[in-house]
């Protein structure tokens, strides 16, 4: 007789909750009790990915440490559209000091926690990529180098979207920026441009760095909740859809980031002590196109004309396939 | 804390900042047509009693089935499961084994003794029923727990009608077909056996009855004009299957030919094989992929060792039992034309399955009737030409099965219940349907259907032993997990998660979730991130 | 305890004594041996319950002491020069947080051309931050600074930069008298923060304030900078109380009965300049000289009230708002607004230019002769500058000034080239 033994619920290994789920096996999103770390009431634009990201991330923490948590936050989309004056959303202790000293001040933060015998808060600093790749690098860097007991969260939407939508050393080539337009012989931002401060983090020897997406919510929480089980300096680095800057529907957002994924032009992977240990495979590939077409600042990566740009586009994310094994290997039944 | 003036707030003040006002579009829950229960010709919400054993309450799960259908465990093994054949899922991996799971609900229900919910209060209506085949016997079972009572006037000995003395027992043990039946009697129900009803005004003049619902099925073996010596033995299907349930088998000897391409001459040749022929061949004129019968019985079948005649039509049968077989070939439009050819067949006996026609003499002078093409007319609500005579099932123009019949046994009920109190059943507006694109399926994580597991060919072509067998707990629990729940919420949580705007409410277990429109900015990830098609955009009214 | 040591060195030991959680710095030159000393003083567990940072700039230094602050730790840090520009948007943040932070500036230029001796102005480049700005006459009056600072600064919630001549002061040996732990202790309470991040007690701070409140906001931080101004006094009064010693204040007059001539200054010329007062008084000349303790907020009542018998001020200040004059002066001016007083400003000891006895006493002499231009500058070599001036007007491309004096003073940096 064949028999097939069951390995998983069926409806809830890709969804947030379900409820035919264990409770311990339910992602911090499908609790009634969540945090709502970022509140209603914010003035993100609709469908933003950022403010997803930040409740995604920061719920999970705030699980992870029993509540007992102070961010900081950069200058940025998330700082602005969460604290105007009167109103704030969040329902954490949160500091916003400057663009780019979030994580030296969580560093501060964690330093007074200590000496306050207060071990048991713990801290988390968070930025926009501008915030993190680019002006407060510096103080990461220095967080990292020094192990301070800081998670820190970079939401990476690929430029600065607070001031207008400007190119940021996490901009991809060929996006359309405020800065980088898509015009002349190499539209948009330029390709051999930008850093990868996931691996720059790595570099530092940190006890964890790791990617993620809000296309893949338990991915995250599973990270969030790694990093703080453990001490020291921690990098999170989580993709973050813009529909306004990235000229998408904002319905998309998810979507989106699910094709960044599953085309290998973001890969989720996570490291230790500067060591790869994991990765998250890709599970329907899909060519890097059918994530360019869904958003503006790649439209001109459809014109005639515009073939050799987009090869190259995918040639990046097949390079990331194979570097980061992102395939998985064929499963044996 | 005293804190500084503008720099330093509360936390959790934004809540005063309603953006529900930025909204053109907005998201509100929906319920859509899952395309199995669109598919279902009982009837069945087959997708809610899905969700009820996908949470392994299988009791729920088989209350919530026989709401609409009485016959699960026989529905598990006979039903030709269009439900499965438009299952959404079938465009991801492969539907869903929606039969499968209805026959572990139906078998574990004759286990565990479980009973149907009492009738509600009587309400002093009499209604007979004529015929105790599944059209019957749901009738009988709705109208009974609807209140009424109910009288089944049966000519045959035992109920079951076709389920009885046409499905063979390989594929539908006698038990579950007892089992069932008996369910229903349970209920309350008068069952009167081998008496046949002659003069339906007069039946229901003389037991006073306030209406009737008519399914006497077609048992008439149709006939080809085949010229055959006085000695040939010619037999019809229905007659030969018939004959199974009887102490003496029909004799059929040890090369049997079967003409016809329905299901059933596939079930005379496979009972001709259990019976002991070496050889059951079945002519049929046109092709493999014209023929009526399901595939899968012919696969079983040719399992079997039953043989297959394509593009053949019998000429005559000689005394000696030597058939003269022309060859056909399909024209243009896809019927068989003669092609001159011919072939001889040797065969002990010849088994006719060329349909049936329906027995329509109780109906002899009833005012209004209307019979076209042998069978009775009926309207929408299932009632004849006459007033309160109501009919369903194989005697009514429709697909022959017994999934319709137990369908139109359900809907005559709940029209002659309408009738019987003189108003009218309306059945609730149909949701649009919950077509494949409406979904999201990269949450639903990749799951084969599960087989069922099959006797052995060798005990199959000897003995009567049920052929299918069922699915064991685990796998039936797997198997319902694999509903897509198309259309309609299924409480995975991904809209509550999914908000950027924490604009959705779970209101708890069961309850599912609501839109709170104060914050909600119609970003509409909720509905691209919906799984099932839940959830839709409409335009906000200004 | 009376003591021998390098001003630096008072002061760490005044910070340690003052029982900072967090100290956090990025070296710089003169402020090196101060951090030194306090990193040493905690390694060493002679100073506990504190962590030392060493961060990767001053930008994080005083992001650090941010962070730390508003989790309500006593937080300090130290900077100089260069330093305090690197850290200036941080500077701004820190008050507009309203947080207590104390940091010792060792006054020092600001290039280029980069140089590492005395003047102000680092700290008067950053003299409307919004931080208390306390000047240092001597290194007994650094090390007290410094423990009243923290006393202000948590009273106010507001931070405090208490201003030390580089050098001069960082790194001079003095006698100091060192406090006892158990008097500081007394004096200054624990912490108690007026906000603090807290997870039993959660609020957001650092919100972004539009239009509709900001200019409230603003004033208010004007409102706690005048408020100040009475509560330095009262700590200045309790300090001397407990410990016995006039230290720190808005304003110190030296000689001022009857003075006609009256110099201000801030920072360690001011002994110089008593001595040349000194000397002048005992030639019969009416003058006498003001040191400003308390340059931010400015105590305008104060010095108007100091000065009211005044008919001449010089204000000898180390820092020039090139293209306009003396910064201390602007402030001067506004407290003797409708008063028939001369002002005379002085630049001098720029770039750690020594300031001479001499030199001073013949500016006094000149203003009290009301031979004084407005503005002037103390020794400057005329001759260069006329010689580097007319090169200028001969050729367009005359490359950069600096270099050229150097050049023409034979300086050994003119020949790296
Ligand atoms: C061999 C065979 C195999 C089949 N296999 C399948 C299958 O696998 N799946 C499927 O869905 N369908 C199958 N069918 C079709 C299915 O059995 C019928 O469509 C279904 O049984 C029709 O139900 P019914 O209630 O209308 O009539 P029936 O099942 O025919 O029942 C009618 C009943 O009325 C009784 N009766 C007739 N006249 C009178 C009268 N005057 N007075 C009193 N009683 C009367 C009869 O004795 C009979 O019991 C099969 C049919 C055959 C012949
Ligand atoms: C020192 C400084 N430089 C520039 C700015 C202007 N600024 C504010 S937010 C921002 C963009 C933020 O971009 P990013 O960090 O990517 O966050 P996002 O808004 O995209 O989420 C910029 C350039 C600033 N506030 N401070
Ligand atoms: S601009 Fe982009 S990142 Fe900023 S709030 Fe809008 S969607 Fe979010
Ligand atoms: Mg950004």
């Amino acid at each position: 007789m064949i028999q097939q033994t069951i390995k998983f619920y069926q409806t809830g290994t890709f969804t947030v909750g379900n409820r035919l789920l264990d409770e311990s096996q339910r992602s911090v999103q499908a609790n009634m009790e969540r945090t709502n770390s970022l509140n209603s009431g914010h003035r993100a634009c609709q469908g933003c990915g950022e403010a997803l990201g930040a409740r995604y991330a920061i719920d999970a923490a705030m699980r992870a440490t029993g509540n007992r948590l102070i961010a900081v936050n950069a200058t940025g989309c998330l700082e602005v559209f969460s604290t105007p004056y009167p109103e704030s959303s969040w329902q954490i202790p949160w500091i916003h000091s400057l663009f780019g000293n979030a994580a030296a001040v969580a560093s501060g933060i964690a330093a007074a926690l200590r000496m306050r015998g207060q071990d048991d808060v713990r801290v988390i600093a968070q930025g926009g990529d501008g915030g993190t790749t680019d002006i407060g690098f510096g103080c990461l860097s220095g967080m990292f180098e020094r192990n301070d007991d800081v998670l820190y969260l970079c939401y990476d939407n690929e430029a600065y979207m607070n001031t207008g939508v400007q190119r940021s050393s996490a901009t991809p080539p060929t996006a359309r920026t405020a800065t980088t337009m898509a015009v002349g012989d190499e539209p948009g931002n330029p390709f051999g441009t930008g850093k990868n401060v996931p691996l720059i983090a790595m570099a530092h020897h940190i006890p964890y760095v790791a990617t993620a997406t809000v296309a893949n919510l338990r991915d995250l929480e599973a990270k969030v909740t790694k990093a703080m089980a453990l001490r020291g300096a921690r990098y999170i680095h989580i993709h973050v859809p813009c529909p306004l800057g990235w000229g998408s529907d904002p319905a998309l957002t998810i979507r989106i980031a699910r094709l960044a994924v599953e085309s290998g032009l973001f890969p989720l992977f996570e490291a230790a002590h500067g060591e790869l240990t994991s990765r998250t495979f890709i599970r329907r590939r899909v060519p890097a196109a059918e994530y360019l077409r869904l958003q503006k600042r790649f439209a001109h990566l459809f014109t005639a004309g515009a073939e050799a740009q987009l090869a190259r586009v995918q040639a990046i994310a097949d390079r990331n396939i194979e570097r980061f094994g992102l395939l998985a290997p064929e499963s044996a039944s | 804390m005293n804190k500084p003036f503008a720099i330093t707030l509360e936390v959790g003040s934004s809540l005063a900042n309603k953006t529900g006002s930025w909204r053109t579009m907005r998201p509100e829950y929906l319920d859509r047509l899952p395309p199995c229960n669109a598919a279902c010709p009982a009837g069945e919400n087959i997708q809610s009693w899905l969700y009820h054993a996908e949470g392994g309450d299988y009791e729920s799960a088989w209350r919530a089935l026989v709401a609409d259908n009485p016959l699960p465990a026989i529905m598990g093994r006979v039903c030709y499961h269009p439900c499965e054949t438009a299952c959404n899922r079938a465009l991801h991996d492969a539907a869903v084994g929606i039969n499968s799971v209805e026959r572990f609900l139906g078998d574990a229900a004759l286990k565990k003794g479980w009973a149907f919910a009492p009738p509600a209060a009587g309400t002093g209506k009499r209604v007979l029923v004529v015929g105790a085949g599944p059209s019957g016997l749901s009738a009988a079972y709705h109208l009974r727990r609807l209140g009424h009572a109910v009288k089944i006037v049966e000519a045959g000995p035992l109920a079951g009608g076709m389920m009885r003395f046409g499905i063979p027992k390989y594929r539908l043990p006698r038990e579950v077909l007892d089992g069932e039946v008996r369910r229903i009697l349970d209920l309350g129900v008068e069952l009167e056996l081998g008496r046949k009803v002659t003069d339906i005004r007069a039946e229901m003049a003389a037991g006073r009855f306030d209406a009737a619902f008519l399914a006497v099925g077609a048992h008439i073996g149709k006939r080809a004009y085949i010229p055959a010596g006085s000695a040939a033995r010619m037999l019809d299907a229905v007659s030969v299957l018939r004959g199974m349930e009887g102490e003496d088998k029909p004799m059929l000897g040890r090369r049997v030919v079967v003409y016809g391409g329905g299901n059933t001459a596939l079930d005379v040749a496979r009972t001709a094989r259990r019976l002991g022929a070496s050889e059951a061949i079945i002519v049929y004129r046109r092709t493999r992929e014209k023929m009526p019968a399901h595939d899968f019985e012919v696969e079983e079948a040719l399992q079997e060792g039953v043989m297959i005649k394509w593009l053949s039509t019998i000429r005559n049968m000689a005394d000696e039992g030597t058939l003269t077989v022309e060859k056909m070939t399909l024209d243009d439009k896809g019927f068989p034309q003669p092609t001159g050819e011919f072939e001889t067949l040797e065969a002990d006996s010849l088994v006719l399955a060329l349909g049936q026609d329906v027995d329509l003499s109780l109906l002899d002078g009833v005012p209004g009737l209307e019979i076209r093409d042998g069978v009775a007319v009926v309207g929408p609500d299932m009632m004849t030409g006459f007033p309160g005579l109501f009919a369903g099932g194989d005697m009514v123009p429709s697909e022959r099965t017994v999934t319709v019949a137990v369908g139109h046994g359900k809907k005559a009920a709940r029209h002659i219940d309408a009738w019987l109190r003189d108003t009218r059943h309306a059945p609730p507006p149909k949701h649009e349907l919950a077509a494949f694109d409406k979904l999201n399926t990269w949450y639903y994580s990749d799951a084969s259907k599960t087989v069922r597991p099959m006797l052995d060919v060798a005990r199959r072509s000897s003995t009567f032993d049920e052929v299918v067998q069922g699915l064991d707990e685990s796998n039936a629990l797997f198997e319902a997990r694999r509903c897509l729940s198309c259309g309609n919420c299924f409480e995975c949580d991904n809209c509550y998660g999914v908000c950027p705007d924490n604009a959705i409410i779970k209101l708890g277990p069961g309850q599912r979730y609501e839109i709170n429109y104060d914050y909600c900015k119609g970003c509409g990830i909720c509905v691209e991130e919906c799984p099932c098609g839940a959830i839709n955009m409409v335009p906000e009214k200004i | 305890m009376l003591e021998q040591m390098e001003g630096s060195q008072a002061v760490a030991t005044a910070i340690a004594l003052a029982r900072p959680q967090v100290i956090c710095a990025y070296p710089i030159t003169p402020q090196t041996h101060i951090v030194e000393g306090l990193g040493e003083m905690v390694k060493s567990g002679e100073l506990k319950g504190c962590e030392f940072i060493n961060v990767e700039s001053e930008f994080a230094a005083l992001s650090v002491a941010i962070g730390a602050s508003a989790a309500g730790a006593r937080t300090y840090t130290a900077t100089s020069s260069q330093g305090l520009l690197f850290m200036a948007e941080a500077v701004y943040n820190a008050a507009g947080l309203e947080l207590p932070i104390v940091m010792t500036i060792g006054n020092r230029a600001i290039g280029a051309p980069i140089n590492i001796w005395n003047d102000h102005s680092d700290s008067m480049a950053l003299r409307d931050a919004g931080w208390i700005q306390l000047f240092a006459d001597t290194n007994q009056e650094a090390l007290d600074l410094h423990i009243q600072a923290f006393r202000l600064a948590e009273d106010l919630s507001c931070p405090v930069m208490v201003c030390m001549d580089g050098f001069i002061l960082t790194h001079a040996y003095e006698r100091v008298d060192l406090p006892a732990q158990a008097e500081v202790d007394a004096f200054l309470p624990p912490y108690e923060p007026r906000q603090v991040l807290d997870p039993a007690q959660p609020v957001t701070i650092g919100a972004m304030v539009g239009p509709d409140a900001f200019t409230e906001v603003r004033y208010l931080a004007h409102h706690r900078q005048l408020s100040a101004l009475e509560k330095i006094p009262e700590v200045a009064a309790a300090f001397k109380a407990r410990f016995g010693r006039a230290s720190g204040g808005l304003l110190r007059g030296y000689r001022m009965e009857g003075a006609e001539t009256v110099v201000i200054a801030l920072g360690s010329v001011n002994g110089t300049v008593q001595d040349v007062i000194d000397e002048m008084r005992a030639d019969g000349m009416a003058i006498g000289s003001l040191a400003i303790g308390t340059f931010r907020p400015f105590p305008l009542a104060a010095l108007r009230a100091a000065l009211a018998g005044a008919k001449r001020v010089l204000v000898l200040e180390k820092c020039l708002a090139a293209g306009v004059g003396g910064i201390v002066t602007d402030d001067v001016r506004r407290a003797l607004a409708g008063e028939q007083v001369r002002i005379n400003t002085v630049i001098g000891g720029l770039g750690g230019r020594a300031i001479t006895r001499e030199s001073l006493r013949r500016v006094f002499a000149d203003a009290c002769a009301a031979r004084l231009e407005r503005l002037s500058f103390l020794d400057l070599d005329t001759g260069v500058v006329e010689r580097e001036l007319a090169r200028e007007r001969a050729a367009r491309r005359s490359g950069p000034t600096a270099e050229a004096v150097l050049r023409q003073l034979g300086a050994p940096g003119s020949r790296l080239g």
